[in-house]
């Protein structure tokens, strides 16, 4: 017997929870104010919900459907997995994005789709969806559409304009990974694929003699999803191949997806609790990559088999190696010898560069702006505080580790 | 001591009526007591209430930077009664020190950005926890869906948002309650009421699809509860409708995750066996006949002699017509070739084409390459900077560049740059010592020596870039005589130095 679409919802909904994205930011602004319809984006995303696994739910993110004529050891919906299979009709999709949408349960759509047929008689499909809801619907929220790998340049760009973001998973850092674990996907054609979307995107950008308005083609760019510790690639591999990505095809984000033990696993695998851990070290040193001008050289070559410290974070990690470079004195150092304080981020020191103008900063200055003392002391110099040999002692490291925890039975 | 009482409502025009008149009067910040109409229920009438100052004429204007409306307008918004004051505070600062609100460790200041960052968030958080619930069946008389709606903000918000709720739903018609005010919206008018409102009784079919996608999209192998309750509070849990099913969520988890470890995997349906099969007989893709171009670029498209072929996108091979007479060598592919796949597509490729069209060769006649095919770079933040190739690299690439010169045989062989010098004369010569030269080759070829077109976007003095831009153009000119003459039959030793 057929499924009811609320059976069919529960089953397409899980296949969708490995993906990590669930942005729905960074768009351009629009809102069905003059012209009516419904929807609105407004530059910063909102979470509607949160679950239990601490992850926002701002998309109603599902897939078409979970058959999949690949074989990739990683994912549930392989085609050896005995997992309950579905499938949605365009319409169902549409249907269930606009009512939920009226609830204002979502931001938006996040589509992914097992691949059936072909690629692009999937990706036919997922571009149908997305036409549907912004032509026949006049829908203005945020759509997010997974591009199927190999699917044509054609339905690429159709895509393009309907959907405010892209993406193309990685899944793994090397060559060698995907070939061991997804037989059926070719890296070179995805990377050709991102650099095919970053030229297309680019273009866009690019002022017509006709208008000076740009046209409207995946304003919230391109992201992608790496999985971490389904193979053995170490953290330096992982954060090299995430700059080579933001650096080669104007990224948006990389998602770092631990992998989790997914029912029905494949043997070649592991049935580990996922490393959250590792996974939240790996997008603390992909900030610093991306917004406080570390290298990737700086933060992964002295850490031991290029993988990250799970005690401490990369920022303060790399300051107790490089103790030569404190303590700051906050008075007087720039920016960029700011941003390298563990326990500083990007908003305090703005305004910090903001304050000393007025006056000499002491500690309560910076307890007042909300900065950790008990984190930055060592590290800084202030009109009241000086670190004097704080900085020299041997035991500094551990003034930061987690305090030891008995280990569980179980 | 003067008492102001204000309906404080989250209504900033209120206040700044009253404080303005205080303030041009010269009353001191400590001599207002401020008093919230909503917060004391407006039962009673404080002791010493006086009309406000009367402005004089001739009064000193009242001046604020525009950051304080802002400000203002926030926190006017907070549910706490020393909100008046704080502000009327900050406002009799303002006129000393016009640079207060630079200041972000002053007390007054950090006190007001709390309060503005406490109104900021419960709108956001309205904004994200509101939940419609449809009434009535369907379509209304006006052919609008109608929905109603129960908050619970802990500061005055409603009139603060209603406009995003106007923008976001503006095809049907909706009512958000709350005990701070509400708001509707029926397709013309946006109203605002800030009368406390109850809780109406309210039913939605669709909150248990949402429930059921709420329990699915949970991963039970990542509980993370304080993650969770930081981003939604428990305070906001009552009125959302899947909240109930956290604690079953969370209890359950762990025996979900050792009950998916314990089962073994299992054999795959049939339909996987077929898949695979089917893909084992799929036609593969024609390949190019051995010995000739396309098999060769094939060939190179997989090329992993070097380690450059990791980072980069594709192989950028050359192109051109096969029968070319001359092929121009160029170092290796940048940003653009590598993103297009295409050799010359980028900035240097310009200056290319437009020294090409000085000199009246068409692009279609010639065959374009790189000494090296891939493109190799350092990651930089978003940005990738270009090196240049080592020799070792230029020697394991040469091997398709013979291979390219060999089936094109082509009469004329352009170098560009000392990367591509090295490459064709095998380091017999120096760059600087046959730039410009038409030079006869062993293998019967010419082979002429100019600079990389990007070499002269590099230079940054002005005149030097002219004078050098000048002297390509001079090598292009000459390049275009030799193709001429060897067209003409001339034979190479009498074009050849």
């Amino acid at each position: 017997m057929r499924k009811s679409l609320k059976e069919r919802l529960a089953i397409l909904s899980d296949a969708a929870k490995y993906d990590a994205s669930c942005a729905s930011s960074g768009t351009t602004k629009r809102d069905s104010g003059a012209s009516g319809g419904l929807g609105s984006t407004e530059g910063s995303g909102i979470c509607h919900a949160y679950a239990p696994d601490g992850r926002c739910i701002s998309l109603l993110k599902i897939l078409l459907t979970n058959f999949c004529i690949y074989d990739c050891a990683y994912c549930v919906n392989r085609s050896s997995s005995n997992v309950e299979r579905a499938r949605f009709t365009p319409e169902e999709v549409v249907w269930l994005v606009l009512e939920f949408y009226r609830r204002n349960y979502i931001e938006g759509l996040f589509l992914s789709s097992g691949i059936i047929r072909s690629s692009d008689y999937t990706m036919e499909q997922l571009v149908r969806i997305a036409r549907e809801l912004r032509v026949t619907h006049n829908f203005r929220g945020y759509i997010h559409l997974k591009a199927i790998p190999e699917a044509s340049p054609q339905l690429i760009e159709e895509a393009g304009l309907y959907a405010d973001r892209l993406s193309l998973n990685i899944e793994l850092p090397t060559d060698a990974g995907v070939a061991r674990l997804a037989p059926e996907k070719k890296p070179s054609e995805i990377r050709r694929s991102m650099a095919d979307l970053r030229l297309k995107i680019e273009a866009a950008g690019e002022p017509t003699l006709q208008t000076k308005r740009r046209k409207r083609f995946v304003p919230a760019g391109q992201s992608t999803q790496m999985i971490v510790g389904a193979d053995g690639a170490n953290d330096a591999a992982i954060l090299g191949c995430s700059a080579n990505l933001y650096g080669s095809y104007g990224l948006r984000r990389v998602y770092y997806s631990a992998f989790s033990p997914i029912p029905d696993s494949s043997s070649t695998l592991p049935l580990i609790k996922p490393p959250l851990m590792r996974e939240h070290r790996l997008y603390q040193a992909d900030w610093l990559y991306r917004f406080y001008g570390f290298g990737i050289d700086e933060i992964t070559s002295s850490e031991t088999d290029g993988m990250l410290d799970l005690d401490l974070d990369p920022k303060l990690s790399w300051a107790l190696r490089h103790r030569g470079e404190f303590p700051v004195d906050i008075n007087k150092a720039d920016r960029e010898r700011l941003l390298r304080v563990p326990g500083f981020g990007t908003k305090t020191v703005k305004s910090l560069l903001s304050a000393r103008r007025f006056r000499r900063l002491r500690m309560d200055d910076l307890s007042r702006l909300g900065v950790s003392i008990k984190k930055v002391q060592a590290f800084i110099i202030v009109e009241d505080w000086s670190p004097r040999r704080l900085i020299d002692r041997p035991d500094l490291r551990q003034m930061f580790e987690p305090q030891p925890e008995q280990l569980r039975l179980l | 001591m003067r008492h102001i009482t204000l309906r404080g409502r989250g209504d900033l025009e209120e206040w700044r009526v009253a404080a303005r008149a205080l303030a041009i009067a010269g009353v001191a910040s400590e001599e207002v007591e401020w008093h919230a109409e909503a917060e004391d229920g407006g039962l009673f009438r404080h002791d010493g209430e006086m009309p406000l100052p009367a402005s004089s004429p001739d009064a000193a204007p009242l001046t604020v930077p525009p950051a304080f409306i802002e400000l203002a307008n926030a926190v006017i918004c907070h549910s706490d009664p020393a909100r008046f004051m704080l502000l009327y505070r900050l406002l009799v600062r303002l006129q000393a020190d016009r640079r207060l609100l630079e200041q972000p460790s002053d007390e007054d200041v950090v006190r007001a950005r709390l309060m503005e960052k406490s109104v900021r968030r419960d709108a956001h958080k309205m904004t994200a926890f509101v939940r419609f619930k449809e009434v009535g069946s369907g379509i209304s008389v006006n052919g609008r869906r109608k929905f109603l709606a129960w908050f619970e903000p802990d500061h005055y918000i409603v009139g603060r948002k209603a406009s995003f709720f106007q923008r976001r739903f503006n095809d049907m018609d909706w009512i958000i309650l709350t005990p701070k005010g509400s708001a509707g919206w029926d397709g013309k008018t946006l109203t605002i009421g800030d009368d406390s409102c109850e809780k109406p009784d309210l039913s939605d079919a669709a909150d248990e699809l949402w429930r059921t996608y709420y329990a699915n999209i949970f991963n039970p192998a990542r509980l993370k509860v304080k993650a969770m309750q930081a981003e939604m509070p428990k305070k906001y849990w009552k009125n959302l409708p899947e909240a109930d099913l956290i604690p079953g969520l969370i209890a359950n988890a762990e025996s979900q995750v050792l009950a998916m470890a314990k089962r073994e995997a299992t054999r795959p349906l049939p339909f996987h066996e077929r898949l695979q099969e089917a893909a084992r007989n799929a036609p593969g893709l024609p390949v190019a006949e051995a010995g000739t171009w396309e098999s060769l670029r094939e060939a190179a498209a997989t090329c992993t002699r070097c380690p450059l072929h990791g980072p980069a996108t594709q192989t950028v091979f050359g192109e051109g017509p096969r029968d070319a007479v001359a092929v121009f060598v160029g170092e290796q592919p940048g940003d653009q070739e590598d993103l297009a796949g295409r050799p010359f597509v980028g900035p240097a490729g310009s200056v290319f084409d437009q020294a090409l069209v000085h000199a009246g060769i068409a692009r279609s006649t010639i065959y374009v390459t790189n000494a090296v095919k891939h493109f190799k770079y350092e990651p930089r933040g978003k940005r990738r900077i270009h090196q240049r190739p080592n020799m070792g690299e230029v020697k394991y690439c040469r091997w398709w560049l013979e291979q390219e010169l060999e089936l094109i045989a082509p009469k004329l062989v352009v170098a560009m740059g000392a990367t591509a010098v090295a490459s064709l004369a095998d380091g017999k010569f120096r760059f600087s010592d046959i730039r410009g030269e038409a030079l006869a080759t062993p293998d019967g070829r010419v082979l002429f020596t100019t600079v990389h077109p990007s070499y002269l976007l590099r230079l940054p003095d002005p005149a030097k870039k002219a004078e050098e831009t000048d002297r390509f153009l001079q090598d292009m000119l000459k390049i275009q005589r030799l193709i001429e003459s060897i067209s003409q039959g001339d034979s190479i030793a009498s074009i050849a130095r």
